[in-house]
């Protein structure tokens, strides 16, 4: 086993581990790279058969291609896909402009939680990695939410030998992070080993590519040649800029993030 | 070397609270360059954001009550490399509040650090945290004595602390790995050796690292059923392989049940990922011969080197609950994919870390202490002990909705391996006196019902009449291979004793599967006995011919 197998087992092991022990289980699919590997690692924890369904919470503002994108692997692969929006925030007029915390908070962790709501998920699966930023690194592989869908991150249940918090009261949620252990390169690696389809908005297109999905307006794109997967892989194992560089809600303050997750971004 | 096959090894980084474990990592990962441009930077800035002197704890401490507390709270990750290979460094806190987190990053550790302060020197926590490795079963430890700066490099300390560590480390059976003379936060002795510690010509951090040996899995199978899936015309077990391997063809026994059956193929989406042989780490989909009823929690083994099956075992476990574990009440047991009710019967004693001395006596084990119990699983589970196997002899303890604690099992106690039976206390016997036989016509062969396992205790109601069988309401079980009778009153549990004390009173008698023994005064008794007592007076042909007849209270029925 190398290092991709032994990552890739014990995704797999906590995607059935999931399926098992929660109740009614979703997956957020936001298009971009991590949570498209968790959909093809899904696949082959359950043979072929994805037997929960996956959820986008649309800010509206992405990226156009993204939502193109979405309905043809949907329609292609014969998801059962739910799209949910904070539409009361948007007939508000919400949006980047009135601060990119609030818009944030009312686009993605308000509208994630109407719809974990809404639909009674007692289980997300959600494709964050603990490099990717630190309130991240902190996190748990079964991470528990309380009934406002808040992250109490200084009592934290211990998770250990693979026995991951399954018992929790009524009207808490468990989020399940798959890939947790990976890194952006592993991801990268991966996505070239397995010959997977991917989003082509990470390509090069005259000199530049996305590093990160987001939002069309808090995305900046990354100066770069790379074209392809094994182009991205080649680039990253020389690069030391960080991935979320270009994503501007992470720089808002010196704890953003940390504050935005505790009350339940993803 | 190709990326993808380089040596990995998970290390935790463990010791008391502010002795610089995290300054250790952050040091590591600023030395060798694994850090993005911009984390320092950032680090920096918030720094001066916040008053703050730079820290290199800080590239962990990403909470920012970690930053204005100055200590860690919670466990993190990162990856590192050197030219040997890649490595998982675990941060775990070393507060004494916060034991909980320490253990859920060095639960799946390979190996340890342990880091201690030259100038504070052993601690509570140092003792602590070896005695939780060695409890987690990491049992590879190099010892970092941190901070040399602040005793002026002085050697007289350093050997101190060797010696009081090294005999301390060998009581827990910790390989204790070099013993490493540094400053973290000046950087002696890290990458490479410090012209300051003249004195010391042992490796260096990184030379160290590099010195704790990978531990290998055993050979044996150990495939835990995590699920059954029937998404389409296959039935298909899912788990994943904890050790040894499997190839189609291989013949398999599940426990505790005791079926048999044997590989037809492994299932896979992707036709590359379709596999004939498989190895330990792998999460697998099975597909069986013989489409028994299978579930989670039971174990995968070969037909040879089997688990131990009981519903009873000796333990050492860790508390970590916020009340305290007590005798006698129920708890979740969570061991590979098992899990049932249990609870603790005995609590031999607590053992403090401070001198490792057990203390006998107690009542109840409470939040951060250590103790030897005999835990009873309401039922029958396969499991190994933790020396033999590491992932089917480890278990959690859930409290209500809270993970309580952990342990692993140190003792199978003979006479443990009851699937069904008698019980009181101490004593044990096996019996299938209650259970349904059968005559398979498809395989001609007569068989147990496969049916659920029940444990008698004193008092209980015993079904007296079932579709194989008809006992009269008061009657004498004689269980020869435990050395133990029970006596039935009335349909009742009325006594459970050691053969020797037990006193023929003209009830019938049965054996332990339910046929009468021919038996009916005082001194037919005492000659079965002898009979049954005596090794090699008869052979088990004819003892069973003289001395049992099975049609008195069983018939066979079809099944």
């Amino acid at each position: 086993m190398n290092h991709l197998d032994e990552l890739e087992a014990t995704s797999i092991y906590i995607l059935r581990e999931a399926f098992r022990n929660l109740g009614r289980l979703g997956l957020l699919w936001s298009i971009g790279k991590d949570s498209t590997v968790l959909l093809w690692l899904a696949k082959k924890a359950f043979f072929g058969h994805c037997p929960f369904p996956f959820i986008h919470v649309d800010t509206s503002y992405k990226i156009p291609e993204m939502i193109v994108y979405r309905d043809k692997v949907a329609k292609e692969l014969g998801l059962e896909l739910i799209v949910h929006r904070n539409e009361e925030a948007l007939a508000a007029g919400m949006g980047p402009q009135g601060g990119r915390l609030v818009c944030c908070k009312a686009l993605k962790t308000d509208a994630l939680a109407e719809m974990t709501h809404k639909y009674g998920f007692d289980g997300l699966i959600v494709g964050v990695r603990r490099d990717e930023e630190g309130s991240r690194s902190k996190e748990r592989i079964f991470s528990e939410r309380n009934q406002s869908d808040e992250w109490d991150y200084t009592n934290q249940a211990p998770e250990l030998w693979g026995q991951f918090k399954t018992d929790f009261p009524a009207g808490h949620h468990i989020r399940v992070h798959p890939l947790l252990e990976w890194n952006e390169l592993d991801i990268w690696r991966y996505i070239e080993r397995e010959n997977m389809p991917i989003i082509d908005l990470y390509f090069s297109k005259d000199g530049e590519r996305y590093r990160s999905l987001g939002c069309l307006p808090c995305t900046r794109k990354v100066r770069s040649n790379a074209s392809n997967v094994s182009e991205i892989v080649e680039e990253l194992s020389k690069t030391n800029i960080s991935e979320r560089a270009g994503r501007a809600q992470d720089q808002e303050d010196a704890y953003a993030m940390q504050k935005l997750r505790r009350d339940g971004y993803m | 070397m190709n990326e993808n096959t380089r040596e990995n090894l998970k290390l935790v980084v463990t010791g008391h609270v502010d002795h610089g474990k995290s300054t250790v990592i952050g040091r590591l990962l600023y030395d060798t360059d694994a850090l993005p441009q911009g984390t320092i930077d950032r680090v920096r800035e918030i720094s001066k954001e916040t008053g703050q002197p730079f820290e290199f704890a800080f590239l962990l401490d990403a909470f920012e009550e970690e930053r204005k507390q100055g200590i860690t709270l919670d466990t993190t990750r990162l990856q590192f490399s050197t030219a040997k290979r890649d490595y998982l460094i675990i941060d775990a806190p070393g507060h004494k509040e916060f034991l909980k987190n320490m253990i859920s990053g060095a639960a799946d550790a390979e190996a340890a650090f342990l880091v201690v302060d030259a100038k504070s020197g052993v601690e509570e926590q140092t003792k602590r945290h070896a005695h939780m490795l060695s409890l987690l079963g990491i049992d590879r430890v190099g010892v970092l004595v941190n901070k040399m700066d602040l005793v002026g490099y002085d050697r007289a300390v350093f050997f101190a602390i060797q010696k009081e560590l090294t005999s301390f480390l060998l009581n827990l059976d910790l390989v204790s790995g070099p013993f490493v003379p540094l400053s973290a936060l000046l950087g002696e002795n890290i990458l490479k050796p410090s012209e300051l510690m003249p004195w010391y010509s042992g490796p260096t951090l990184i030379g160290t690292l590099d010195s704790l040996e990978k531990i290998t899995r055993p050979q044996a199978v150990r495939f835990p059923i995590q699920d059954v899936y029937k998404f389409d015309d296959r039935r298909i077990i899912a788990g994943r392989l904890e050790s040894g391997s499997l190839k189609v063809g291989d013949k398999l026994l599940i426990s505790p049940g005791g079926k048999k059956t044997t590989i037809v193929s492994f299932a896979a989406w992707l036709k590359k990922d379709e596999l004939t042989l498989a190895h330990a780490g792998q999460s697998l989909g099975i597909i069986v011969e013989d489409e028994f009823f299978n579930k989670r929690g039971e174990l995968i083994t070969a037909i040879d080197g089997s688990p131990k099956v009981t519903d009873n075992f000796k333990a050492s476990i860790f508390w970590l609950g916020r009340a305290p574990l007590l005798k006698g009440k129920k708890y979740k047991l969570k061991l590979a994919t098992f899990s049932s009710e249990a609870s603790i019967e005995k609590i031999y004693g607590l053992i403090q870390s401070e001198n490792l001395a057990p203390v006998a006596g107690a009542a109840e084990v409470s939040f951060n202490e250590v103790a030897e119990v005999l835990i009873r699983s309401k039922t029958p589970l396969a499991l190994d002990l933790f020396s033999e196997h590491k992932v089917t002899g480890r278990f959690v303890l859930m409290d209500g909705y809270e993970v309580a604690g952990g342990g692993i099992v140190t003792g199978i106690t003979e006479g443990a391996m009851l699937l069904s039976g008698f019980v009181d206390g101490e004593i044990r016997a096996r019996s299938e006196v209650f259970e349904e036989y059968v005559y398979s016509l498809e395989r001609m062969l007569v068989t147990k019902k496969p049916g659920k396992c029940f444990l008698y205790h004193l008092g209980d109601s015993v079904p007296l009449e079932g579709e194989s069988y008809n006992y009269p309401d008061s009657f004498d079980i004689v269980v020869f291979r435990d050395q133990v009778a029970i006596k039935i009153r009335s349909g009742v549990v009325s006594a459970i004793t050691r053969l020797c004390d037990y006193l023929y009173e003209g009830f019938p008698m049965v054996n332990g599967r339910g046929f009468a023994l021919k038996a009916d005064s005082d001194a037919k008794w005492l000659e079965l006995r002898q009979a049954l007592i005596v090794p090699g007076s008869l052979d088990e042909t004819e003892l069973a011919t003289k001395y049992l007849d099975f049609n008195t209270y069983r018939k066979i029925s079809f099944g």
